[in-house]
């Protein structure tokens, strides 16, 4: 049986979370096709036939998906579900709110967030906030099931050239309206997908001290992250919170700025290759998890950090 | 309007999690355990509507072991009017927990169900969703504000990108993040007063829902382990460590 992979997207581009979920999708079976539900998404499904790991494109288009409204696009997923094993999505915010609403009406016991493709059947995922692994068997005939990306590489994004089919569109469901996105536009790396990850939390003090956050971020052309209480407090908007209910984050380099190390933060970063905590606290809890621990006032450390960065001259861009 | 709310009974979000040396799960004997975090702000918000003079009463069910009552005694202490407690043993999944609540649902035919965004044990989130699903309701996931209109919610979600606004017909499901409000603490006199507030108390299997998993559970073991780091002195040491040693800038 096949994979049927429902792609994430602006209706123009691949969001490249995707191209994680494909690596994944492709670990279960190597039939995997692409599913685009959109509105004048064809830039989207003609990057997906792009993706040499996908089979097939398959593309629903209708007025009533150009917001990705999970009521509109369960039932599409449903209608062609009869042909696949298995149903794949990444765990962010839009497979987390879309996958359980399949997986109810196909009444399968989904396996979240998986990190790891054991088998078919078997996988690893994270629970208690990534403080345990469970390798997990479904036994469901049908599989619903929602990948880390940061967990797996991305896949090829060039050279493929799978067939595009169209699939009639559904009702749209009335109950539900979209109103408005607020997204937050940057010139930066995505949080995600960033090489280096520069985070505040609640030492920063204020959303305007985290202007010394930024001019370090934008030396290192690093993300911006933070903790759950520097996003509380007002300091930075949520998309930019790391821990087990915001983001997860896997960068080269992460510099964790006045966060003392709650294991809901921990959760979002840990993985992340060489870290770095500067925090006047020696006993904070995020040392524990450092490479590199400074103990110091963020307010000395950071504005002689940024001077430091611009002894060297190699920066990577 | 009458307001269901599903609690969970979860270990503190403050416990340091141990698992078990024999890999079937994690330590929960004499640990603490308190009422899934999220939760928390679900309950607050159906008591805050119900204060606002908008909603009539509020629910709290909880899916569980006997010692789950807790969670909904603890919603009755901060305002919720009646429990119900469906008795169930061992993992339940979440899609047996939304059968289950579907149940309930069609017997007190609320005109909204508010619970976590997630549970921060199994770190699922898929109930609410799933139980939108199974009766064809509205999901408001993720929510950090809710605006209660006129047979109409006006719900701003959390998303990846920022936030969503999306209105929403009743009845619906509205699963709530951390952000949404600040849930007040149980006074003394309230605690004693959630004692003689009447907790219902049912079977799964009396509601004719088979709860047995369907995901079983291999083997749960730590996560490798971060090898022990150094602490530098100064902030030109750390930056020559991380350009000459991790070479990572």
């Amino acid at each position: 049986m096949s994979v049927l992979l429902i792609v994430e997207h602006n209706n123009k581009e691949l969001k490249s979370f995707t191209l994680n979920a494909v690596t994944a999708a492709s670990q279960i079976d190597t039939d995997v096709h692409a599913l685009v539900i959109g509105n004048n998404c064809s830039d989207a499904a003609k990057a997906a036939s792009e993706l040499p790991l996908v089979k097939k494109v398959i593309t629903v288009e209708a007025a009533h998906y150009e917001n990705f409204l999970a009521e509109n696009f369960a039932p599409v997923v449903i209608k062609l579900a009869d042909n696949y094993s298995h149903i794949v999505c990444s765990a962010n915010t839009f497979g987390k709110n879309l996958m359980p609403r399949i997986a109810a009406k196909l009444d399968t016991s989904q396996v979240s967030d998986i990190i790891k493709v054991e088998s078919a059947d078997t996988f690893v995922r994270p629970i208690y906030a990534g403080n345990a692994f469970a390798t997990v068997k479904s036994s469901d005939a049908k599989k619903c099931i929602t990948i880390r990306p940061t967990s797996f590489d991305p896949c090829e994004s060039s050279g493929g050239s799978a067939p595009i089919e169209t699939a009639e569109a559904g009702e749209e469901f009335s109950l539900t309206k979209f109103i408005k996105r607020e997204e937050i536009k940057s010139d930066r790396p995505e949080l995600g997908t960033a090489r280096i990850v520069v985070s505040g939390g609640r030492g920063m003090q204020s959303g305007d001290n985290f202007k010394l956050i930024t001019s370090i971020a934008d030396k290192l052309n690093a993300a911006i992250g933070a903790s759950r209480a520097a996003v509380d407090a007002g300091y930075i908007s949520n998309d930019h919170q790391v821990g087990q209910t915001g983001k997860v984050v896997v960068p080269d380099l992460y510099i964790a700025v006045g966060i003392s190390g709650a294991i809901q933060h921990l959760a979002g970063m840990k993985e992340s290759k060489v870290i770095v905590a500067i925090n006047k606290d020696g006993e904070a809890p995020i040392f524990s998890v450092a490479d590199y621990g400074l103990e110091a006032d963020l307010f000395e450390a950071l504005p002689q950090f940024l001077e430091e960065l611009n002894k060297l001259n190699t920066i990577q861009k | 309007m009458k307001i269901l709310v599903a609690v969970k009974r979860v270990i503190d979000y403050n416990v340091q999690i141990r698992v078990k040396e024999d890999g079937t799960g994690v330590v929960t004997d004499n640990v603490k355990m308190s009422t899934n975090p999220p939760d928390d702000n679900a309950i607050e918000e159906a008591v805050k509507i119900k204060e606002s003079g908008k909603a009539t009463e509020v629910i709290a069910v909880t899916v569980g072991e006997e010692k789950a009552q807790e969670t909904v005694r603890k919603a009755l202490a901060v305002g919720a009017d009646r429990g119900i407690h469906v008795k169930a043993e061992g993992i339940i999944e979440p899609i047996a927990v939304s059968k289950i609540l579907q149940k309930i649902v069609e017997k007190e035919k609320p005109d909204l169900v508010f619970m976590g965004k997630q549970a921060i044990d199994d770190d699922c989130n898929q109930t609410g969703q799933m139980l939108s699903a199974l009766l064809n309701w509205p999901q408001a996931t993720f929510a950090s504000k809710i605006e209660v209109k006129d047979g109409k919610l006006e719900v701003i979600r959390e998303i990846d990108e920022g936030l969503e606004t999306i209105e929403i017909n009743t009845p619906a499901i509205v699963t709530c993040d951390l952000r949404l409000n600040e849930p007040r603490y149980a006074s003394l006199p309230n605690i004693m007063k959630a004692k003689k507030k009447p907790i219902e108390q049912m079977n799964a299997s009396d509601l004719g829902v088979d709860t047995a998993p369907k995901i079983q559970q291999i083997k749960v073991e730590e996560p490798p382990k971060r090898k022990a780091g150094i602490k530098v002195s100064s902030v030109a040491e750390l930056v020559q460590k991380l350009k000459n040693e991790a070479k990572v800038i």
